[in-house]
């Protein structure tokens, strides 16, 4: 049967109908931007650029600046990061290329499972067992070792940057692991067959082959942990040990704008003070914006962007 | 695909079964309100059992969850709850801006706790100015002379204080650092009252069980939290010296003290803040958590039920208050407040009370 | 590409296998920990009464998050009638047709912010849309800031997801007269059925954990919920305040709700990865 050349109605529903919903993201987005623009009004207004590099946080006298949450974020998050992705990535090529598939299949159900633990119970388990071990293992042997670097100075209090950092990593390994692994299993068998025909070893094929072949999946794997790395709340409140200052050290507190968030927005009644948080949220949208920016830049110097086409 | 469907359809039927699984709708049930208030943490645990009690009593429903002073004044403000509650105490221009009335419903004490090895419950002895000087961490180690000299007795190991405070903002601090406030020239000009404030020294904690676990796990710490959670996890209080210069333990009877000895016809809004009271027996960290509510209220029915419920929490309420380590308002108090909902409270042009 | 030995070759290869099974045994490892803490201090809460009674305040015993537990699977199945469908329709539209669209560049760059939204900016977002504006705290609003939450996960997961599946596939179908609507639902949905549903999945398990968007929205209830439309039980606020109050009776419910839910969304997990192969 010949296909009308005007595109059949059905298509043209679908198509709407699907647009329709990408609208929705953005509107929803575009609404959240407003929201938090409205809201942070006075604050903006009252001050002005100096807010992004202030380190003051006084809500009795109602002077207030972002610089240690930001600083909070984004260090907790690039820890997170740094020891995340390449988990993730490696665990995901185990459970693709090298289990034996029930094993991939077990291992990579436990995986899904650290993503359904609340974060909530992350930040219990961070504070109860997690920050104690740190402090009593960890923090010392590192003050040891690597003392010398500013990075690992100070008193081993378990509750800190480093510690929020690995809890971190936990919660978005699962996340960006699950993906990693599902982008890896579209690799269709005859592209791998064909680099093992060529004699290969199988981390050979996998970096040559497969990987490249679903870089685009793999990409929007870290973006989804990245994005719940900054956004995470509950389980860095607890262990972060909300300090607003900035310190050199990994073991010193710090926090971060979704803990101070979390910590002060139910408390906060003066105007000024719910303003200055709402410019927090502000903040750490235009900081979302500029990691994933600076990312996808990245990615085209390197030669790979997001559109691979099959 | 047909097993997908048979599976949501058999989803999609438990969803409706279950969204009718709770109704125990009988008749009565179904023209009770349900009270709906929310707001600070501190009087969570007595504003539920209240409700408890007395929905068992009359079936009438009242939600009360912890969102936090700010949230409960937030809430009222905006009128999605009927009843907000607050630590702290709103400034009477601000009420009436607000068009909301404030009265005390119930009274705890904050309670400085420490983890210093060797010093068992209740003997550490501090007076309010070393009690700010270490918060301001002026004094930094537990055998500092000015601590020795407050407690001769005591063999104090050379080990560094530890602070730890709330990073939540909380109406505990706002108690706590309200004391400071008034005890110290130097707290007064650095810090200041308030839910959240700029620390001098130390570590933040979430919530009073944060401090609790942080104070336990190290060694020379010290923090504050409420009455119930020093007791629930049998930490280490000290002893305060009060403004008549005695030094006395947190117990029921010494919050009580503090709240009798104060003047509630004087203040205005009934703003009032119980910290540094008068009296031989009185606790120095004791605050009252007050309730919210419009002037004018949109449902007369529910007001009403409203306010009977306040009502027999006050003549009622109060052996369940000092089981869970609260202090009931003293009787003469509650008169004042009952004669303020009959002057204040209106409802349809008409009055709610008596 | 380099010419080098076969035996480097072979030993670069044993050393990512060896690096790769080292790194599944430390997430292994980090996984049974939480889980083996999780069930110490939860499986003890664990009782008749904590699965079928209401909550009761501190000091009475025989209380349960049994209400709690409807209110937030009532919730979590709302939020994900709506974005499930919302999500895969829109990660369609960023496939299929948005190669060139400069509508669907902006989508996926407004998808990639929404995930990195703080879940607390959701419920306040939510609260000033639903709550403020109904004048009360609803369930309904707690199922839509949860739907908001998943939108952007099951969108971009299905967008990749389908995006892995190769042209060829597509123009073959096409090539047999199939319309576009019936190449995608059909041929192309079921290549990438797999990791579609992992993206479902995600974002259940993401929102099951979930407390900050709830508190402003559905905020909680000791009771039953009666309907949709006033403050509605859950069980992640319910851990909250449990967690953080001074009752070990409280506490040990809290752990005990974390591990239901947990073990619930294992559950759904691997039953709906059951009944996916089962329709293979």
């Amino acid at each position: 049967m010949p296909r009308s050349r005007r595109q059949p109605k059905g298509d043209r529903v679908f198509k709407h109908v699907s647009a329709g919903c990408a609208v929705i993201l953005l509107a929803l987005i575009a609404g959240v931007f407003f929201e938090l623009l409205h809201g942070s009004g006075q604050s903006l207004a009252k001050f002005g650029a100096r807010f992004v590099v202030s380190r003051a946080w006084d809500p009795v006298t109602q002077e207030f600046g972002a610089a240690s949450s930001i600083f909070g974020t984004v260090v907790s998050t690039a820890i997170a990061m740094v020891l995340a992705v390449p988990v993730s990535v490696v665990i995901a090529i185990l459970l693709v290329e090298l289990a034996h598939p029930i094993v991939s299949r077990v291992v990579g159900t436990g995986i899904e499972l650290l993503a359904a633990i609340p974060s909530i119970i992350y930040g219990m388990w961070g504070l109860f067992v997690f920050a104690p071990f740190m402090a009593t293992y960890v923090q010392p042997a590192l003050g040891a070792k690597l003392g010398f670097l500013p990075l690992f100075q100070g008193p081993p209090m378990g509750i800190g940057m480093l510690t929020a950092g690995i809890i971190l990593a936990l919660m978005v390994l699962p996340f960006m692991c699950a993906a990693m692994r599902d982008s890896l299993a579209m690799v269709p068998a005859v592209v791998k067959e064909s680099a093992y025909g060529m004699g290969s070893t199988t981390w050979e094929a996998t970096r040559r082959v497969s990987l490249r072949y679903c870089i685009s999946g793999m990409v929007g794997a870290v973006f989804l942990g990245l994005g719940r790395a900054l956004g995470e709340t509950m389980a860095v409140t607890f262990v972060i040990g909300n300090s607003h200052s900035i310190s050199a050290s990994l073991f010193a507190p710090g926090n971060s704008i979704a803990s101070t968030l979390a910590n002060e927005f139910a408390e906060a009644s003066e105007p000024v003070y719910v303003s200055a948080l709402m410019e927090l949220g502000l903040l750490l949208f235009v900081l979302t914006f500029v990691f994933q920016a600076a990312a996808r830049i990245w990615l085209r110097g390197v030669g790979l962007t997001e559109r691979v086409e099959g | 695909m047909r097993r997908a469907m048979v599976l949501g359809l058999i989803i999609g039927l438990s969803l409706v079964a279950l969204a009718f699984s709770g109704q125990r709708a009988t008749a009565e049930d179904r023209s009770q309100v349900t009270i709906n208030g929310a707001g600070a943490s501190f009087p969570y645990p007595v504003y539920s059992r209240w409700a408890f009690d007395y929905q068992r009593l009359t079936g009438m429903k009242l939600n009360y969850q912890s969102i936090g002073s700010g949230g409960g004044i937030a809430q009222i403000k905006a009128k999605t709850v009927n009843f907000g509650a607050s630590d702290a105490p709103m400034k009477p221009d601000e009420l009436r801006e607000a068009g909301l009335i404030q009265f005390p419903m119930i009274i705890g004490g904050v309670v400085p706790v420490i983890n210093v090895k060797g010093i068992a419950p209740g003997q550490l002895r501090l007076t309010s100015s070393l009690l700010a000087d270490i918060f301001l961490g002026r004094v930094t180690t537990w055998d500092h002379p000015a601590i020795k000299d407050t407690n001769p007795s005591l063999s104090l190991p050379k080990v560094a204080i530890t602070v730890i405070h709330r990073a939540d903002g909380s109406g505990t601090t706002w108690i706590f650092t309200n004391y400071l406030d008034k005890v110290s020239t130097e707290w007064h000009e650095k810090v200041g009252t308030g839910k959240a404030v700029d620390w001098p020294v130390g570590v933040g904690a979430k919530g009073n069980e944060g401090v609790a676990v942080n104070v336990q796990r190290i060694n020379g710490g010290i923090g504050y939290v409420e009455y119930a959670y020093a007791l629930q996890n049998k930490m280490t209080h000290a002893l305060l010296q009060n403004r008549a210069g005695k030094f006395v333990a947190p117990t029921n009877g010494t919050f009580q003290a503090a709240a009798a000895n104060a003047d509630w016809e004087k203040a205005p809004g009934y703003y009032m803040v119980l910290t540094d009271q008068p009296g031989e027996q009185s606790w120095p960290i004791t605050g009252a958590s007050f309730i919210l509510v419009h002037k004018e209220q949109p449902e007369k029915a529910r007001a009403v039920a409203m306010l009977k419920f306040f009502d027999w929490c006050y003549r009622h309420g109060a052996k369940a208050a000092k089981d869970l380590h609260y202090v009931a308002i003293p009787e003469k108090v509650f008169t004042l407040v009952e004669k303020t909902w009959e002057k204040e409270l209106s409802a349809d042009g008409g009055t709610l009370w008596p | 590409m380099k010419a080098r030995s076969l035996r480097s070759r072979r030993l670069v290869d044993r050393a990512v296998k060896a690096l790769s099974v080292s790194s599944a045994l430390v997430g292994l490892v980090a996984l049974g920990w939480i889980l083996y803490e999780v069930v110490k201090r939860g499986i003890g809460a664990f009782n008749l009464d904590f699965f079928t009674k209401a909550a009761t305040p501190p000091g009475v015993s025989g209380g349960g998050i049994a209400n709690a537990l409807v209110g937030t699977l009532l919730m979590t199945g709302l939020a994900t009638i709506i974005a499930a469908p919302l999500g895969v329709l829109a990660g369609v539209f960023l496939a299929e047709f948005g190669r060139r669209s400069r509508l669907a560049a902006a989508a996926r760059f407004a998808s990639n912010a929404l995930i990195g939204v703080p879940s607390i900016i959701v419920g306040l977002f939510v609260y000033g849309l639903l709550v403020v504006t109904t004048g009360g705290f609803s369930g309904y609003a707690g199922a839509a800031a949860l739907a908001m939450i998943m939108l952007p996960i099951v969108a971009r997961t299905a967008e990749d997801m389908l995006n892995l599946v190769p042209d060829s596939l597509r123009e073959s179908a096409l090539a047999l007269g199939a319309p576009r609507w019936r190449t995608t639902l059909g041929v192309v949905f079921r290549a990438a059925k797999s990791g579609m549903l992992t993206g479902v999945l995600l974002a259940i398990a993401r929102i099951s954990g979930e407390t900050a968007p709830l508190l402003f929205t559905a905020l909680n209830s000791p009771y039953w919920s009666r309907s949709l439309a006033e403050p509605t039980p859950n069980l992640t606020v319910t851990i909250f305040n449990y967690a953080m109050s001074p009752y070990h009776e409280w506490q040990r419910m809290a752990w005990g709700a974390s591990l239901l839910i947990t073990a619930g969304v294992l559950v759904i997990t691997v039953s709906a990865r059951a009944l996916l192969r089962g329709n293979r």
